[in-house]
């Protein structure tokens, strides 16, 4: 077997958080103030300094041809992952060896002057991602059919359209031909018809020229549809690594406490039933997202301390806080009186929920609605992930939130 | 077969904590292009949006030359009577100096002006402030430019050193690259910077000999006084400029102390550069 294009051995990467405050950047007068301060007082009382670990002991190995995935939550290490890969920052500790060009695309548009018409642009944006002239000119046809944006070739990029500018910027990048691309979110940008060209391009990159690369995503579906391998990172480490489907099952189902609804803020009530739990139940499992038609129970854990009696209702909502639908307690039972704390199980047996990440809002009050106990508004309730082959809901771009069979007919 | 070929034959990249690069200069090399294409867009940009243009660039140092002759030469009575024209002199000081202070001013914002870069690729970030300085030249060459003219109107003609002037050019530029390096890496931590530096450059405009002939300090003092004087860098490059332009005589042990001072300067500012780099990513 040939030697890897991409070794990391146990990387780790510190940030030091000072919690003196949110400034990103010292002062002179900081450093002066700090070492005043610590004159003055005993050396024991040094400032809150803290140490964070961003990466911790990441280890893995990608081979030439390899398309590779990055999952993981929000401050899982991703992006500090990428920008040591790609020489941006330097890491703490451990080593990485690399093989090939790497170009990384951490964001598009990078290096875009806005004074400078698009043509100039094109040459400016690819000599920062690492092109010679001779090759940009190469590709300049290629670039400029690819973006669209023949007409606007000369006017400068301030007074293109977001749409143009992010097509363009993509369109440079897509036409690098390094042995190694590593590629951040950046398909989150421009409208799902052109989202679609990027895939396809970075498809084509991948399979079709052989060539390595890192990807990392929020969506699901993208990775799915271009990796074959992933690694899962969670909290700086590699929590898990392996086949695509198996890892990204895996993410979906990993279930993160931190996220808890008992200490979200966004709740009013005079807190007599305080809604302190709720997970998301696959089966017997605690999952974060299932995928489109899997059904799901919606587990809530109510804290009540003196004899009440209550109704409660949910709203499950899309990114929009649109409630796509509701359902109460008082549908099935009526009212019931507690005196302690105790669960309750939604079962959404046949969900009709197109891809994408869903909000609930839950209150629980008097049956009177005379008084409120506990109004959670818009709290994240789970991602369904658009995967073909699970269901017979589209997985492609098209409007609306809900899919359930319809049967269209020619009249005449 | 081809395939695995190329890829052994591809140099092998180690990254460390604190490895200071190997190939740093072979990689700044390679980064040329990319150093010309920055160059090209600071130029490019500079007068964008504005009415008259590059005018700008041959306004601002005939303006600050004219209010000069007048405030010196005039009010404060420093032109000498039968020597070269007090214009001439004046702006053989005013050049380097603008040009100096100039870079420096560039060079310190420069990094700053594009964290969006520096943050989101890898590149020696040595060509930023250096693309910087750089583009300054361009004011210097039209400021030059500007120079012949006054030479015309005073049908005054350059004894034949001129022609070393160019050496005394790369000695600015080297100064300004030093000096300019070491600020920049400074104002990627410490914001406090960008805001000595217009302090610094209205001061230095006094302590350097640019209104006035640095033969008046061994006049007024004494020739150790004039030594010492000599260890603003900008002294020797000034005295260096008015020889060439208009044959003064060189006072060459403070040429040296001066030189000396610069490629202190340069070293200095490469080490601190290099040695903070790494870190920008993370500070800016």
């Amino acid at each position: 077997m040939s030697k890897p294009v991409i070794k990391v051995e146990e990387l780790s990467k510190r940030f030091i958080i000072s919690h003196e405050g949110a400034e990103r950047y010292k002062a002179l007068r900081d450093v002066i103030a700090q070492k005043a301060k610590r004159m003055v007082k005993s050396p024991v009382s040094a400032p809150a300094r803290e140490e964070f670990y961003a990466l911790k002991d990441v280890g893995f190995e990608i081979h030439q041809g390899d398309r590779v995935g990055i999952i993981g939550r929000n401050g899982a290490g991703k992006s500090t992952l990428l920008k040591l890969l790609s020489r941006i920052t330097e890491p703490t500790s451990g080593r990485i060896t690399i093989r090939g060009r790497v170009a990384s695309l951490l964001e598009v548009g990078t290096g875009f002057h806005p004074e400078l018409s698009g043509r100039e642009n094109i040459f400016l944006n690819g000599a920062i991602l690492g092109m010679s002239r001779f090759e940009i000119r190469k590709k300049f046809d290629e670039i400029v059919e690819f973006a669209e944006v023949e007409k606007f070739l000369d006017t400068p990029v301030k007074r293109y359209s977001s749409g143009m500018y992010v097509r363009l910027a993509f369109a440079v990048a897509a036409n690098l031909e390094p042995e190694i691309l590593i590629v951040d979110e950046v398909l989150a940008v421009g409208d799902a018809q052109f989202q679609k060209k990027c895939l396809g391009k970075m498809e084509d990159v991948s399979k079709n020229q052989g060539r390595t690369v890192l990807f990392v995503s929020h969506q699901m579906d993208a990775i799915e549809s271009l990796t074959s391998r992933c690694i899962y990172l969670k909290n700086g480490t590699v929590f898990s690594e392996g086949e695509t489907r198996k890892t990204v099952d895996l993410y979906l189902n990993n279930y993160n406490s931190e996220d808890s609804i008992a200490t979200y803020r966004d709740r009013f009530g005079n807190g007599k039933a305080r809604i302190v739990k709720l997970e998301i139940k696959k089966e017997e499992n605690t999952v974060l997202g299932v995928k489109q038609g899997e059904a799901f129970k919606i587990l809530l854990g109510i804290e009540v301390n003196e004899p009440i009696k209550l109704d409660m209702s949910i709203a499950v909502e899309n990114q929009r806080q649109q409630p796509l639908f509701c359902t109460q307690l008082s549908d099935l039972q009526g009212a019931i009186q507690k005196d302690k704390y105790f669960e309750v199980l939604i079962d959404v047996s046949d969900p009709k929920i197109r891809k994408g990440d869903y909000m609930i809002s839950i209150a629980t009050y008097k049956p009177d609605q005379t008084e409120f106990y506990d109004v959670v508004h818009h709290f994240p309730l789970l991602s369904i992930e658009g995967i073909a082959e699970t269901s017979d809901i589209p997985v492609d771009n098209r409007l609306g939130n809900l899919y359930f069979p319809i049967k269209w007919s020619e009249i005449g | 077969m081809t395939e695995i070929d190329l890829l052994s034959s591809t140099a092998e990249l180690i990254i460390e904590p604190g490895r200071s690069e190997k190939n740093y200069w072979k990689d700044i090399w390679r980064y040329r292009e990319l150093f010309y294409i920055l160059s090209w867009r600071d130029i490019k940009v500079r007068y964008k949006q504005t009415a008259i243009g590059a005018t700008w660039g041959v306004i601002r140092p005939l303006l600050t030359m004219l209010i000069f002759t007048f405030v010196f030469g005039r009010i404060a009575n420093l032109s000498v009577l039968n020597g070269p024209p007090y214009a001439i002199v004046v702006f053989a000081g005013l050049l380097p100096w603008q040009f100096f202070s100039t870079a420096l001013q560039e060079a310190s914002n420069s990094l700053i002006g594009n964290t969006n870069l520096v943050s989101k690729i890898y590149f020696p970030r040595l060509i930023i402030p250096a693309s910087a300085i750089i583009t300054t030249l361009v004011d210097f060459f039209i400021s030059f430019l500007l120079l012949i003219a006054v030479f015309f109107f005073y049908r005054f003609v350059p004894p034949v050193q001129i022609l070393l002037l160019p050496l005394f050019i790369l000695l600015t530029l080297l100064l300004s690259f030093g000096v300019g390096l070491y600020v920049t890496a400074l104002n990627v931590k410490y914001r406090d910077v960008r805001y000595i530096i217009p302090f610094l450059v209205q001061f230095g405009i006094y302590a350097t000999p640019v209104g006035y002939s640095s033969e008046v300090i061994s006049q007024k003092y004494s020739e150790t006084a004039r030594f010492y004087f000599s260890m603003n860098p900008a002294v020797g490059i000034i005295d260096g400029f008015r020889w060439c332009i208009l044959g003064q005589p060189m006072y060459w042990p403070g040429f040296f102390a001066s030189l000396t001072v610069i490629i202190l300067f340069c070293i200095i500012g490469i080490r601190y550069f290099r040695k903070t780099e790494k870190t920008f990513a993370d500070n800016i």
